[in-house]
């Protein structure tokens, strides 16, 4: 069985062509990136207000509430409705990305939160004695002081979005999610669990450059760098924030993401 | 100059933080808040740079009511230190310094001008500039807090317990520090600590209130020494007042008497008596022996270094410490430069006290005109 997937990931024919793997994964990306986007644009503001101001945080609740919303039977509502509504490949692609951006919502909602409620009230006083403003404290000592946990929140949507955006596949629509969904239909077990690897790796190697991204822009006052002294107050909150994210993602979710496993296991124990 | 007129907090569950706060900080003078916890002295410093909005009353900066200001700009204007430092974890020393300069849009090179510059004079190595606060000890925080309220050269500084975290001896360096840097800047202080030997150390001027915000008394520290108003107030200054108010008495001239001496490292032969002083080759005390305990010559390891040295030109409190530490009985005294002139002895030193003035009413007053 090993043998047969290795064969099938490196032969070329897997490879080539507007259906190879090549192309299913940039299409696999695309949509993942899409959702992110659009998501961090709604959550990252969002989150930002909610912990600065300290007012509506049943907002981040409510997120994580969605959070119990089976995605599959989401994407089969949205695809319903907003489906015939609207012509085309959008019509697929909407509704797919839709079903992400509502998937990836609450995990970077809650990193933004819980990251800029981190920061040390002594320091935001601090900036506030300075003569800072509104804006300047947040741009200038709350959100990189968040930086740590609005990172791992966007890792840990990254992560689940990668693993998820499979589902668009059942409503006909590229990326990776195809060899498993066809792979199934098809009784062709070689290419879906070759699909599955993919999908694993791909999530794997992303989490890796994010990672690397967050060690370039988190300022090494705040991982203790050289000194290794840590922090006061700020391991606590990391595991706080990003563990919920992974224990309930993987038990709600589960489900809807069938066929999966070999994804979705590599993926959860990597984000925790 | 900064005046508080009728200044009330009150908080909505009813607690009074400060209750009716009438005082005047002078310019370029250190005005210390102290009193117990509960007594709303940071609540009253807070309420200069409006971190905190008085329920009543009038806050007026150099006659303008701060209540009328723009808040960030009024804050920006005021130098501010924070307990525990406040320094902001993910910026490197040199740009917390620079913290205010650049909101004021000052440019880069300017900004990392001035900010090593006051690294320099806070008494931080210039290679610390690029460290993180986590790297630093709790003392050089200080420093670094200390150099941020300073980066703008503010008029008015508000400091907020700033040593009280740091140990007993770094704690009097840095007052030190802050003295020395005080006397060149002459800014306008409003310094609140629980701690009253702090208080008296630094304050021209010493507010002391009690639980509830009330102010008990305020006046120069020799005076509230000498004339505590009450028994919270006495309480409050201590046990040993008396003696520590002598600090503020300059030392008159000393009836000095001259010493037979020995250098480090000569013999004690043919010298006679009980002790006998040690100086160093460009006469400074370095300790006393007992010349018949030794045999021949004097080294570092005979001397008994107990007591303290007086300057001719400080306080009857240094002169008679000295005096009543020394193992001879006679206390020593240097110029300026640290070299011996002579040793006096308690009863002396007592004498001169008693032929000084405590300080009076009309003392106190005259530090009011010129506070104004």
């Amino acid at each position: 069985m090993i043998a047969s997937i290795l064969e099938w990931l490196t032969s070329s024919a897997t490879w080539s062509g507007e259906a190879g793997l090549g192309a299913r994964i940039v299409e696999h990306l695309w949509y993942s990136l899409l959702a992110v986007v659009i998501a961090a644009a709604v959550a990252v503001p969002l989150g930002l207000w909610v912990g600065h101001t300290g007012r509506a945080r049943w907002l981040v609740s409510l997120a994580n509430s969605l959070r119990a919303v089976p995605t599959l039977g989401l994407l089969f509502a949205v695809a319903l409705w907003l489906g015939p509504k609207i012509s085309g490949e959008l019509a697929f692609l909407i509704p797919s990305v839709v079903v992400l951006v509502i998937l990836v919502i609450p995990p970077i909602l809650s990193g933004v939160y819980a990251g800029v409620e981190a920061v040390d009230p002594a320091t935001r006083d601090a900036a506030r004695g300075m003569g800072m403003r509104g804006m300047e404290v947040v741009r200038q000592v709350e959100i990189p002081n968040a930086l740590p946990l609005i990172l791992s929140g966007l890792r840990s949507a990254f992560l689940q979005v990668i693993a998820t955006a499979t589902v668009a596949a059942y409503i006909g629509l590229g990326g990776l999610g195809r060899y498993l969904v066809d792979g199934i239909k098809t009784g062709d077990y070689v290419s879906t669990a070759g699909g599955a690897v993919v999908v694993s790796v791909l999530a794997l190697l992303v989490d890796g450059v994010l990672a690397l991204v967050q060690r370039l822009v988190v300022s090494p006052g705040l991982t203790g760098g050289r000194t290794g002294r840590t922090r006061r107050g700020r391991s606590e909150p990391t595991t706080a924030s990003t563990s919920p994210t992974t224990s309930t993602g993987s038990s709600t979710r589960s489900p809807a993401r069938s066929g999966m496993s070999a994804g979705d296991g590599g993926v959860d124990s990597h984000a925790t | 100059m900064i005046r508080f007129d009728g200044v009330t907090k009150k908080y909505p569950d009813g607690t009074v933080a400060v209750d009716d706060l009438s005082l005047t900080a002078p310019t370029g003078k250190i005005t210390v808040l102290v009193g117990p916890s509960g007594c709303g002295k940071t609540t009253s410093l807070r309420m200069i740079n409006r971190m905190i909005e008085p329920t009543s009353g009038l806050i007026s900066l150099d006659g303008q009511d701060t209540g009328r200001m723009n808040e960030a700009q009024l804050r920006r204007g005021i130098g501010y230190v924070i307990q525990h430092a406040g320094l902001f974890p993910h910026r490197t020393v040199v740009d917390n310094v620079g913290t205010v300069p650049r909101l004021l849009g000052w440019d880069k090179k300017e900004t990392l001008e001035r900010s090593r510059e006051l690294l320099d004079r806070v008494g931080l190595a210039p290679e610390l500039a690029d460290r993180y606060p986590s790297q630093l000890s709790g003392g050089q925080q200080q420093r670094v807090g200390v150099a941020r309220a300073l980066a703008a050269d503010p008029p008015v500084m508000l400091m907020d317990e700033p040593f009280s975290a740091v140990d007993p001896v770094v704690r009097d360096q840095l007052q030190d520090v802050f003295l020395d840097l005080q006397s060149e800047l002459g800014k306008t202080i409003v310094f609140v600590t629980h701690d009253i030997d702090e208080a008296i150390k630094l304050g021209d001027q010493v507010a002391v209130l009690r639980v509830g915000g009330k102010l008990a008394q305020i006046s120069d520290p020799a005076y509230l020494l000498a004339h505590p108003v009450d028994d919270f107030v006495a309480d409050f200054v201590g046990r040993d007042r008396g003696y520590r108010s002598l600090q503020f008495q300059p030392a008159p001239k000393l009836p000095l008497t001259s010493e037979r001496t020995l250098l480090l490292g000569e013999s004690t032969a043919g010298v006679s008596g009980d002790w006998v002083l040690v100086v160093d080759d460009s006469h400074r005390p370095l300790g006393w022996v007992e010349p018949a305990r030794v045999s021949g010559e004097v080294t570092s390891e005979h001397l008994h270094r107990g007591g303290t040295v007086a300057r001719a030109s400080g306080s009857l409190r240094g002169a008679l410490d000295a005096a009543l530490s020394s193992p001879s009985r006679r206390g020593v005294v240097v110029d300026d430069e640290g070299e011996l002139v002579g040793t006096v002895r308690a009863h002396e030193v007592l004498s001169l006290i008693e032929a000084t003035d405590r300080p009076d009413e009309d003392r106190a007053d005259a530090f009011a005109e010129e506070g104004a």
